[in-house]
């Protein structure tokens, strides 16, 4: 059994609207797996069903090989979820709340406690054992949150934003600590809407919109797949205008938004060779990344 | 499983019901404090005060009267306000369900909780009141004793039914209609200040079909040293709320929790 879990074809209705519109993914033993999409998309209501905490109308879900949410239950003995809002009990010390919460799935104190040591090694966290969880600051709780996932070594992890509205140091640890769990064999399926953070630390992504995946594979197959290598944004207050008459000429694909123009090409030679006719332009050339192609399938506009 | 289905209980309630009983330990001084200071002046303030302009109510003094409502009503609060404002806490302000029904728990477990955990309370409650009754004097008998089980059972019921308000809130402002249109009038009606009788004919079946009423049928009596009248039925209601309330509850959540 290598695949940890297997979604055909899952539908969510709220109120006659396709919340979730027939997803169908398979996540193997050891990849990090990321659903991707705007807000709205779909990914939290997605986890949900994955985790047999709402019935979904249509289709099939097994998670570690227990069919959801029927033996949702069962299987959940060996899955940790990092949700995305802090639900830490805010009466309770950091170490309280990894014990209280290793008892929910049926765990001996003496067995809970074994493992303290450890998982507040992972988490940063030794030395504020004792500590509140009112006095730790936002990445400390997502550490201890992380931390708490872990409780009843799981082999498989949701992650719901993990990095939401932490500082670029609590994000860079939380991402080293997510690469060593996949380093030790777990499976991470986690959502985001940070690129850098799919690309990083996702094997296998698949992009959501409006209840749908528009594209799935590798971070490198999604951006060849989908756009073109090369980028040059072209800035400054006659970029616009610069894009309407000559971006076409040497650009595959062009987008202008706002004051920036985005040119999408297989090789840049004879648009950087045009840009340097145009002094009054300023202009960056980069390869294409995953934002690029989130933003192609997703759209520009304002998602709320 | 749809929502109506019936609860499945297991013992995995009961870690949820030592994380309540934790978080209790960490100010149960204010608590228990609470739960005595308030009865005690409602038995001294009227007992003494009220009871000294009155003559004897079925053969007993006014305070030893009021004391067996007191049991009743302050166990009645007890589970009522754990049920419904910090049940709401845990559901919703702090999401500790949510926590909790990430693992292998399962909402039926933690509501189960809730009314167990609630119940404990009424049964702290009820024993404080009970101490407060032998340190007065009110009571010599030993059947006084059984007040102890009755206050789980009316925690119980009230946590049960509580349940449902929780379940139905959109926030805390919602608990006063609760407070307002159905324990004030409860408190008034069922027999803690005075006999029921006194009411008129209509009302005393009002009376009648509200729990608080078997509970203070039960009570008064046992701290008499007279064993109830209606034994059967007056337990018989008080389950029925409970079993009710639960479900009840529990098919309510189920929904909200959906969503």
């Amino acid at each position: 059994m290598n695949s940890v879990i297997v979604a055909e074809n899952i539908v969510k209705l709220y109120g006659g609207q396709r919340v979730v519109d027939g997803i169908s993914l398979e996540v193997s033993r050891g990849e990090c797996f990321g659903l991707l999409g705007p807000n709205g998309a779909g990914k939290t209501t997605t986890l949900r069903m994955l985790l047999g905490l709402i019935a979904p109308d249509g289709g099939n879900i097994s998670m570690l090989g227990h069919p959801v949410p029927a033996a949702a239950r069962e299987a959940r003995i060996r899955v940790g979820v990092v949700p995305q809002m802090d639900n830490l009990d805010p009466d309770f010390t950091v170490s309280e709340n990894l014990i209280v919460y290793g008892r929910y799935f049926g765990m001996r104190d003496d067995e809970i406690r074994a493992r303290l040591p450890g998982l507040l090694e992972f988490a940063n966290l030794a030395h504020k054992k004792d500590a509140k969880v009112p006095a730790l600051s936002g990445g400390m709780k997502r550490r201890l949150t992380l931390a708490r996932a872990l409780v009843n070594d799981p082999d498989l992890i949701f992650l719901d934003e993990p990095t939401t509205g932490l500082d670029p140091q609590a994000r860079h640890l939380i991402w080293q600590r997510l690469r060593e769990l996949t380093a030790r064999g777990k499976t991470l399926l986690l959502t985001t809407h940070f690129m850098d953070e799919a690309e990083r630390l996702c094997h296998r992504l698949a992009v959501m919109d409006n209840g749908r995946i528009i594209s799935l594979g590798t971070p490198r197959e999604l951006i060849a797949g989908n756009i073109e290598p090369q980028v040059v944004e072209v800035y400054g207050e006659a970029a616009s205008n610069w894009a309407r008459a000559h971006a076409a000429n040497h650009a595959e694909r062009f987008e202008v938004s706002g004051e920036s123009v985005f040119c999408y090409v297989n090789d840049a030679k004879d648009l950087l060779h045009e840009l340097q006719q145009h002094p009054e332009l300023s202009y960056v050339h980069r390869p294409a990344n995953l934002e690029d192609v989130f933003l192609k399938l997703t759209g520009r506009e304002m998602r709320e | 499983m749809s929502i109506f289905s019936f609860p499945q209980l297991s013992m995995r309630f009961f870690p949820i019901w030592r994380r309540n009983y934790m978080v209790w330990q960490k100010m149960a001084g204010p608590s228990i404090l609470g739960h005595l200071a308030d009865p005690v002046i409602y038995m001294l303030g009227l007992g003494y005060g009220l009871g000294g302009m009155l003559p004897q109510i079925g053969g007993m003094s006014y305070i030893a009267f009021l004391s067996a409502g007191t049991v009743c009503y302050s166990t009645m609060n007890s589970a009522s306000f754990e049920a419904l404002y910090s049940g709401f806490a845990r559901m919703q302000e702090q999401r500790t369900w949510e926590a909790i029904l990430n693992t292998p728990v399962t909402l039926d477990d933690v509501v189960l909780s809730e009314i167990t955990w609630s119940a404990s309370k009424s049964l702290l409650s009820g024993m404080a009141v009970l101490m407060v009754i032998w340190v007065l004097g009110l009571s010599h008998s030993v059947l006084s004793l059984w007040v102890i089980p009755l206050s789980l059972l009316v925690g119980l019921c009230f946590a049960a039914t509580g349940l449902i308000v929780t379940a139905l809130a959109p926030g805390y402002e919602f608990f006063m209609y609760y407070f307002t249109l159905v324990i004030t009038p409860m408190t008034l009606l069922c027999g803690v200040f005075f006999p029921i009788e006194e009411l008129p004919i209509a009302l005393q079946g009002v009376s009648a079909a509200l729990p608080l009423t078997h509970a203070v049928s039960l009570a008064r009596p046992l701290l008499n040293g007279a064993i109830p009248k209606h034994v059967a039925t007056d337990i018989a209601v008080l389950l029925a709320y409970a079993f009710a309330g639960f479900y009840i509850s529990l098919v309510i959540f189920r929904k909200r929790l959906a969503q």
